[in-house]
């Protein structure tokens, strides 16, 4: 791919009618997360988290803050980048974005771009709320910057497959709900791995979220489950293996074109 | 402008919806792919468009192949779908301005605004799409194809399910776009339509074109009408003092078949000399009826006839 050839106008224009559609539900789009993370903060780190002693040095309340960021991100990327792609889908009109001179290369920078845009500004948002409930340092502003990017690229790249493959709502909120939001909690969101018994801190490791928190946490207070550069590895890896599976379905023309 | 080589199309379930179909598209012309429901036309226009993966043969758009070349090839078209899709929420100039930037053009409201106001859309420019009634969206479909200036446009069934007034717009506005040097390509299943507006027409059954022909050709043999008498008594042959007038005896004799072509003047005063021979001969006529060949009938007749 000739990124010298790439078709400016047009990303531009996929990236910014995406980017329009969340603003015409900004409401939604912003103020429910913040109320549901302001939610956790109160019930977890003012209510509950007083009775919690501090976890390796850090108070209850600020260790949960980069997890409480994944989780935000993690969804947010998902849900924005399967919708994206899955409501033109449904409603017909990815008839123009198909028929339009774009590569899927292109394509897929619009839709995924947008997608992870939108949720990392959330992210950032979550971030400014929390400090509201309670004070926190940043340790490696710039790697958590990476790990940031890095994760709602990844699961927006992720979103946006599944946003190809349901073919109804139902399949839409499926993998959601049934994967992504059970891993994000088993995930170290809420907890380190070392408050589990050993047999499950060894199972934990097979969850992808894990590495995920535990880098981006580090880049907060350098403290983590698993070392930095592992979870780095690990993302980049989530990455490549969710281009390898887009990289098929272009090829191939699954659900898009018969 | 548009050359279409040994294109097939079979989906995944077996189903052959273009069977090696080859079809040259003259720039400038309007050209109506004739066809029933299922026929292919839709697939037809969508390979050439690039929302379908052809099995077999190749596609040319102004001497651009629609796979290998084909920013080149898509950014001369435009296309109307047949079904009304639009997202809800965002403005008829919005929407319109999208098209365009998605087609790789730089912004240039001037032309948005003659394609708006060439459709009559430009008072509803920031109505949003939820707003506008069925035939107001079709236009808004249409501007977003013309959006990027094409020089070919598909017209996918741009009148089904539009009201007969609304139709007439519809083909005033396709006689404008041609005369602006735009080659376009429309499906239907109403020969009506066909007969309106096309220069030529081609006629797609179950995957195949069966002919492409001018359209006045074509008109002569899908003008014919049959009138059928029912006769009281069954008769043995047709008698000699109405042999001129070219009857076939059907029925067991119990009924008379009589073809003629609608269209001509001379022709219809001859179903009054028929009719007055009859009564000459002293046949009583029972009832009677008279028929247009259905598309469904020409189709037949034109395969039999490549037969």
């Amino acid at each position: 791919m000739n990124l010298k050839n790439l078709n400016l106008q047009s990303v531009k224009t996929l990236y910014l009618a995406e980017m329009a559609r969340s603003l015409r539900t900004m409401l939604q789009s912003v103020i429910s997360p913040v109320i549901s993370t302001s939610l956790y903060f109160v019930v977890f780190g003012a209510a509950i988290g007083t009775r919690i002693s501090e976890v390796d040095g850090v108070s209850y309340g600020a260790f949960i803050v980069p997890g409480l960021i994944m989780l935000m991100l993690l969804t947010q990327s998902v849900s924005n980048a399967s919708f994206g792609i899955f409501f033109p889908r449904f409603s017909g009109s990815v008839y123009e974005i198909l028929s339009a001179p774009m590569s899927y290369v292109e394509v897929v920078i619009g839709y995924v771009g947008a997608a992870a845009s939108k949720s990392m500004i959330l992210g950032l948002i979550v971030l400014a709320t929390a400090r509201l409930f309670v004070p926190y340092a940043i340790e490696h502003p710039l790697m958590m910057l990476v790990f940031l990017i890095l994760t709602a690229i990844t699961f927006s790249l992720l979103g946006f497959i599944i946003g190809i493959w349901a073919d109804g709502f139902e399949k839409l909120q499926l993998v959601p709900l049934l994967v992504i939001t059970p891993l994000t909690f088993l995930g170290g969101t809420f907890y380190s791995i070392d408050m589990l018994p050993p047999f499950w801190q060894t199972v934990t490791l097979a969850n992808p979220v894990v590495y995920l928190v535990s880098g981006f946490r580090w880049s907060f207070y350098g403290i983590s489950d698993v070392s930095p550069v592992v979870s780095l590895l690990m993302i980049l890896l989530f990455l490549s293996a969710a281009l390898a599976v887009l990289s098929w379905i272009f090829k191939s023309g699954y659900r898009l074109k018969p | 402008m548009i050359r279409v080589e040994g294109l097939s199309k079979t989906f995944r379930d077996g189903f052959k919806a273009l069977v090696d179909v080859d079809l040259e598209i003259r720039r400038g012309e309007i050209f109506a792919l004739l066809g029933p429901n299922g026929a292919g036309k839709t697939t037809l226009i969508s390979v050439i468009c690039g929302l379908v993966n052809p099995s077999a043969g190749r596609v040319m758009v102004d001497g651009h192949d629609n796979v290998r070349q084909y920013r080149k090839a898509r950014a001369l078209i435009g296309l109307v779908p047949q079904e009304l899709t639009n997202e809800a929420f965002t403005t008829v100039w919005d929407t319109v301005s999208f098209s365009r930037g998605l087609f790789g053009k730089p912004k240039d409201p001037a032309h948005i605004e003659k394609v708006l106001r060439s459709l009559t859309l430009w008072e509803k420019r920031d109505s949003r799409l939820l707003a506008l009634s069925g035939g107001m969206k079709r236009r808004v479909l249409i501007a977003k194809a013309l959006a990027h200036e094409p020089q070919v446009l598909f017209l996918d069934e741009p009148t089904a399910g539009v009201d007969v007034a609304l139709r007439r717009e519809m083909w005033e506005v396709v006689r404008q776009l041609r005369d602006q040097g735009v080659t376009i390509i429309l499906t239907t299943h109403y020969i009506e339509e066909a007969e309106e507006m096309a220069d030529r027409i081609g006629v797609i059954r179950r995957g195949e074109i069966v002919l492409v022909e001018n359209k006045h050709a074509l008109m002569r043999k899908l003008g014919n009408k049959e009138l059928t008498l029912h006769l009281h008594e069954p008769l043995a042959d047709i008698p000699t003092a109405l042999s001129g007038h070219g009857l076939t005896l059907t029925d067991e004799g119990h009924a008379l078949v009589y073809s003629y072509d609608a269209a001509s003047q001379q022709e219809s005063s001859s179903i009054s000399g028929l009719l007055a021979d009859l009564e000459a001969v002293g046949l009583r006529v029972k009832d009677l009826h008279t028929r247009q060949s259905s598309l469904e009938d020409i189709f037949v007749s034109l395969v039999q006839e490549r037969r």
